[in-house]
């Protein structure tokens, strides 16, 4: 454990004009850098799909409201949904990815710094692409400027005769070229993770957000390739006389779905693996204990990686599928629970009989696992085919999956920002804005969320931009609403947090939670190289060995 | 909790009003609907289990195990797990699930490969942008926006088999009391069925986003007595009523775009893009629900659909103030 004792400080620059220092962070190849930098675009990101959110809950408050026009109303779900999930959750998550991972493995780097530069440029090249759609799009008469088919777009609703104009091919160019920098990142994680690791390091002492990326990283390969398919279909439909989704030519809209969901549900654990990943170390710091059974946590890990890529026709139980195919997609949802189930069982074990500290990033992962188990089984309920056929397209399962993704992820974001923003900064997070910034976002998260899967119940469908009165669904919906507002709310404080503790932040040092895990053996923020000398590890918890040479982990490892 | 309470809810507020047309899918009106209830009144309880045994463990250790004055400056025993505790909450949620599967698999080989029976009432469901057409094939009736089916009887059981077809874009037929939602996929025909156990209108909308104005796709199925319906079938079986008092609207109608889109049947109108008019007046609202079937909306409904529907498929007809009353007369007598 020699690098514990280095404690160099980051280089000390001169100052130099603005436009050399952004020069700098532009042409970037250092993955810190280049995880801040996803990290900051994706914070955009998440204003901008914030703000179509608001305009959605603004105009769904009562029945008959004129806020927006039906054609506005399309364009911002589908903006929405695509901005969030694709340019903020993906690039968040690769973000922290890029940071933490060659750190915690004692890396200098990321096994391939240029390719990680470039996969990150086309990442926000694809961002970009969407967004200029707002200017760009307007094509022939009757064309509108963003698209408006909604994020899974399904056909035939994508062919020229329904979408004229250009709005759609910004989407499909969006996702295509983000696409292509996430199979970068995907092969840059796995390369890194498999032969950068440091001297003792063998991939059972790995700290168990590393395996995780693996696992999200491999899953990617998999997941990404046919939705790239799909956009390249789909744009030789559209420009050259193809068929593949033309109905009327006797191609086939169901393709699409199956094309889509092959990569959508995948996609859902691509996400909220990392974040299990966050919790895998956030937790058992705060509990003072190592994690409950890491075997069995990278067990489950994997077996949730291979399950959830045969589940992705639940999402198309009411499209016809004979009475076997909704039987096989049932039980293979439902398996996918166990192992979801153990790791919510494996972090209650990590806790039980541990010192629980309630620092802000222990409160996001207590609202994590308190959200996710809802969620999971929501989950559970809409994997009961037949249950779905009334759930499915209803505001039940918008309620469901925003339980998983802002309940879930979003919680396991926040908690990953309090614990390693001292890392990257130098600084702490403000914990009382931390404490504000918790407890508004959970209250409103649980007004909107909770309340939103009761329309659902009573017959409310998704993707309408007004509703009838008199079906009890007004009230429901004014809560929802204000429900968006407050956790908007806890947006600008938690951005507040962000910005004024950079400069006024209390001093973190290089470890400032007792943790121990690499990343914290070195100064904050890290130096270029991280590690003046690369580590040597002897057990999954290198920086416990060093704090308790009188009980090394090492000893039973 | 709250999300517990939040989804018990809906079944007590519907006890209170079971008589008025809702669409909650907590209150099943035929057998299908009923079959889903019963499996989800069964998934919820487990589910609920689960939720409270975990929650409990949860907030137990939160409070159990929190860090103190007393023991906050030593670590506390480390533990690295446990193979019997992992055995344990591996197989238990194993046989969990093996129960749920065997439950639902049951209930979805009931409802989607129920046979039909002789006496079933066929209705061919197409979906449009945005707008729904109904052709009874065995009856000869072509109906839009508002089902008309028999009650069935469970003791002499006429169900009606819906086959679904869309002329466009995807759509979805959703009637939460009456049956689950399926598909209607160009080139994709499905199918699927109800037999309601009581008389009503029953209220739903299209679930499946088909563009600008999927929010007004809705549905109207009205339950009807064999007698009634019966009645409902000869009336929809009759040629357009011919009023010699609405001659100068028929004119209009029949010189004007209005017969390439719609169909009012032993007239020269036969075009097939927008709804059939030829029993219009039998309809309780127009646009697809999106409006009561009265004078003043047609008419502002053929002066500019827009101002109903925005971004709906029929273009404003820009007549005269003369030529629109005719119009809408000639609607009027289209019974």
């Amino acid at each position: 454990m020699s690098s514990n004792a280095i404690t160099i400080q980051g280089l000390e620059v001169e100052e130099k004009p603005w436009v050399d220092s952004l020069h700098q962070w532009v042409t970037t190849v250092d993955h810190k850098r280049l995880g801040v930098l996803y990290i900051l675009y994706a914070l955009v990101f998440l204003l901008l799909g914030g703000i179509e959110a608001l305009i959605i809950r603004i105009q769904l408050m009562h029945s008959h409201n004129n806020f927006v026009s039906p054609q506005l109303f399309n364009r911002m779900f589908t903006m929405h949904g695509t901005t969030m999930i694709f340019f903020v959750a993906m690039p968040i998550l690769f973000g922290f990815a890029n940071y933490l991972v060659p750190l915690m493995i004692g890396a200098r780097d990321m096994a391939f710094p240029r390719l990680n530069a470039f996969s990150f440029w086309l990442s926000a090249l694809g961002g970009f692409l969407l967004y200029f759609s707002l200017v760009g799009a307007n094509g022939l008469y009757g064309a509108g400027n963003a698209p408006d088919v909604g994020w899974w777009a399904y056909a035939p609703l994508t062919a020229r005769a329904f979408s004229p104009g250009h709005s759609t091919d910004y989407w499909t160019l969006a996702l295509l070229v983000s696409g292509f920098g996430s199979i970068g990142t995907a092969i840059n994680i796995i390369a890194t993770i498999l032969c950068l690791r440091c001297p003792g390091m063998k991939l059972n002492r790995m700290p168990l957000l590393v395996w995780l990326n693996l696992v999200m990283a491999g899953m990617l390969l998999i997941a990404i390739t046919p939705l790239s398919a799909a956009q390249i279909m789909l744009l030789i439909d559209r420009y050259f006389g193809g068929h593949f989704f033309d109905a009327q030519a006797g191609g086939s809209a169901v393709l699409w779905m199956h094309f889509f969901w092959i990569f959508g549900h995948p996609e859902v654990y691509v996400l909220i693996i990392p974040c299990f990943a966050f919790m895998s170390e956030i937790i058992p710091v705060f509990s003072r204990k190592p994690i409950f059974g890491y075997p069995v946590m990278v067990a489950a890990t994997v077996c949730i990686a291979f399950v959830s890529l045969s589940v992705w026709a639940h999402h198309m139980f009411t499209v016809g599928m004979n009475s076997y195919a909704n039987s096989f997609f049932t039980i293979t949802t439902m398996a996918v629970g166990i192992p979801t189930g153990i790791k919510i069982f494996n972090w209650i074990g990590t806790m039980w009989g541990g010192r629980i500290q309630f620092k802000t990033p222990m409160l996001f992962s207590i609202g994590f696992l308190f959200q996710f188990l809802i969620a999971g089984l929501t989950g559970i309920m809409m994997a009961a085919a037949p249950f779905d056929w009334q759930l499915s397209l209803s505001y039940f399962v918008v309620a469901h999956f925003h339980y998983v993704i802002v309940g879930g992820i979003l919680f396991a974001l926040f908690a990953a920002f309090y614990y390693w923003y001292p890392k990257i900064t130098g600084r702490m997070l403000s914990e009382r804005l931390g404490k504000w910034h918790f407890w508004l976002f959970l209250i409103g998260f649980h007004l909107t969320f909770d309340v939103m899967h009761i329309p659902g119940l009573l017959g409310m469908p998704r993707r309408i931009y007004t509703y009838e009165p008199g079906r009890d669904w007004d009230t429901l919906n004014l809560i929802v609403s204000i429900g968006a507002f407050i956790q908007a709310i806890a947006i600008l404080v938690f951005i507040w947090n962000l910005i004024s503790s950079y400069f006024n932040g209390a001093k973190a040092g290089n470890d400032p939670w007792d943790a121990w895990t690499l990343e914290w053996s070195t100064s904050s923020p890290p130096p270029a190289y991280n590690f003046a000398t690369v580590p040597v590890v002897a057990s999954r918890r290198p920086l416990w060995d060093l704090k308790h040479p009188e009980d090394p982990d090492s000893l039973y490892d | 909790m709250f999300a517990l309470s939040s989804v018990l809810l809906p079944p007590r507020a519907v006890a209170e009003h079971s008589h008025s047309p809702l669409t909650s899918v907590f209150s099943p009106e035929s057998t299908p609907a009923k079959s889903i209830f019963d499996l989800s009144i069964f998934v919820l309880s487990i589910t609920g289990i689960i939720f409270v045994v975990v929650f409990t463990l949860l907030v137990y250790s939160i409070l159990k195990f929190r860090a103190n004055s007393a023991n906050a400056d030593r670590e506390p025993a480390q533990v690295y797990g446990s193979n019997q505790i992992e055995m344990a909450w591996t197989i238990i949620p194993i046989l969990i699930v093996v129960v749920l599967f065997l439950a639902t698999a049951r209930v979805i080989h009931a409802i989607q490969d129920a046979p039909e029976p002789v006496g079933a009432v066929e209705v061919t469901t197409i979906g449009h942008q945005y707008w729904w057409e109904f052709r009874y094939p065995k009856l000869g009736i072509v109906a839009a926006n508002e089902l008309h089916v028999p009650v069935s009887d469970p003791s002499r059981p006429t169900p009606t088999f819906l086959q679904l077809l869309s002329a466009d874009t995807d759509h979805s037929f959703w009637i939460p009391e009456l049956a689950g939602k399926t598909d209607l996929i160009p080139n994709h025909p499905n199918r699927m069925w109800m037999d309601p156990h009581r008389t009503g209108i029953f209220l739903g909308q299209c679930a499946q986003y088909c563009g600008a104005q999927h929010a007004k796709m809705l549905l109207r199925v009205s339950v009807d007595s064999p007698q009634d319906f019966e009645a409902w079938v000869r009336g929809q079986q009759q040629l357009a009523v011919q009023d010699p008092s609405a001659m100068t609207g028929r004119q209009v109608f029949e010189h004007t775009a209005c017969i390439n889109c719609h169909t009012v049947s032993g007239t020269p109108a036969d075009g097939r893009f927008g709804p059939d008019l030829t029993h219009l007046m039998s309809r309780t609202t127009i646009a697809a629900g999106a409006a009561e079937n009265t004078p003043e909306n047609l008419r502002l409904w053929i002066q500019n659909p827009d101002k109903i529907k925005p971004g709906s498929l029929m273009p404003a007809m820009k007549l005269g103030d003369a030529d629109l009353d005719a119009v809408v007369k000639y609607m009027e007598t289209l019974r």
